[in-house]
């Protein structure tokens, strides 16, 4: 089993392509390996329950954590987070860039 | 040798992206968990440890130098290289053609001119790279 986690750095509203990679995470989970979505900068912005994004993330038990210094930025408060999203530190991502056997892909 | 060694590729210059800030906390965390850190500059952000940068006032709000306390990238980069010099270790790699392109030779202590053959060698002797390209 590889390790894999996606960096999704844009905006959602901005960027159409983030759909491609909530896919292709859903897509590579769907084959049975581990699978990290880390949200950080404007990727953040997708990260709040009002928006009602990343819900297929969730349903294929795709890990969703988002950054907590990004979100700080923004204005986005913990409560404010879908449940399926948990705030994380820049720790947390170099925690699981640093295993072996694990493919890093920032976007 | 530190069995933990991440390399990054960093494209973006600074005062432009946010990859910026972000790719120097990851570099921060890195060295903090004890980890070996690789950073190959390409195009742009072979700037990052420029030298020649220097904090201005605002004269908007009228503040001074002091008071602004504008952050250079090149600060940034001086300390994590400060913080990277043994264990754990950051080796930072300015790629030449891209230094030369902007005459931005003028760097920080600690940094390192050399080529993408340098980074193919430092994501082979890595746990893991993570690019981070400009958009």
């Amino acid at each position: 089993m590889t390790r894999y986690v996606f960096i999704e750095s844009r905006d959602p509203f901005e960027s159409r392509d983030t759909r491609f990679v909530e896919e292709t995470a859903v897509a590579v989970k769907e084959r049975g390996h581990h699978v990290t979505v880390f949200l950080v900068q404007n990727g953040v912005l997708a990260a709040r329950k009002s928006t009602g994004r990343l819900r297929s993330l969730a349903e294929a038990g795709v890990t969703v954590l988002a950054d907590d210094f990004s979100l700080r930025e923004r204005g986005i408060k913990s409560d404010e987070l879908a449940p399926h999203i948990r705030e994380s530190g820049i720790d947390a991502l170099v925690d699981a860039i640093v295993q072996k056997n694990t493919k890093a892909l920032w976007h | 040798m530190n069995e933990r060694r991440l390399t990054l590729a960093l494209m973006d210059p600074p005062y432009e992206s946010a990859n910026s800030t972000t790719a120097l906390r990851i570099i921060t965390a890195a060295l903090e968990k004890g980890i070996d850190v690789n950073v190959f500059a390409y195009e742009g952000a072979v700037c990052l440890p420029l030298q020649d940068q220097a904090p201005h006032a605002n004269p908007v709000k009228g503040t001074t130098v002091e008071e602004e306390q504008h952050p250079t990238t090149k600060a940034f980069v001086s300390s994590l290289l400060a913080m990277g010099q043994g264990k754990p270790l950051l080796t930072w790699v300015n790629c030449g053609l891209c230094v030369d392109e902007r005459g931005a030779a003028n760097v920080v202590a600690g940094v390192k001119r050399g080529s993408p053959a340098d980074f193919f060698k430092m994501a082979s002797d890595s746990t893991n790279t993570l690019v981070i390209p400009t958009r």
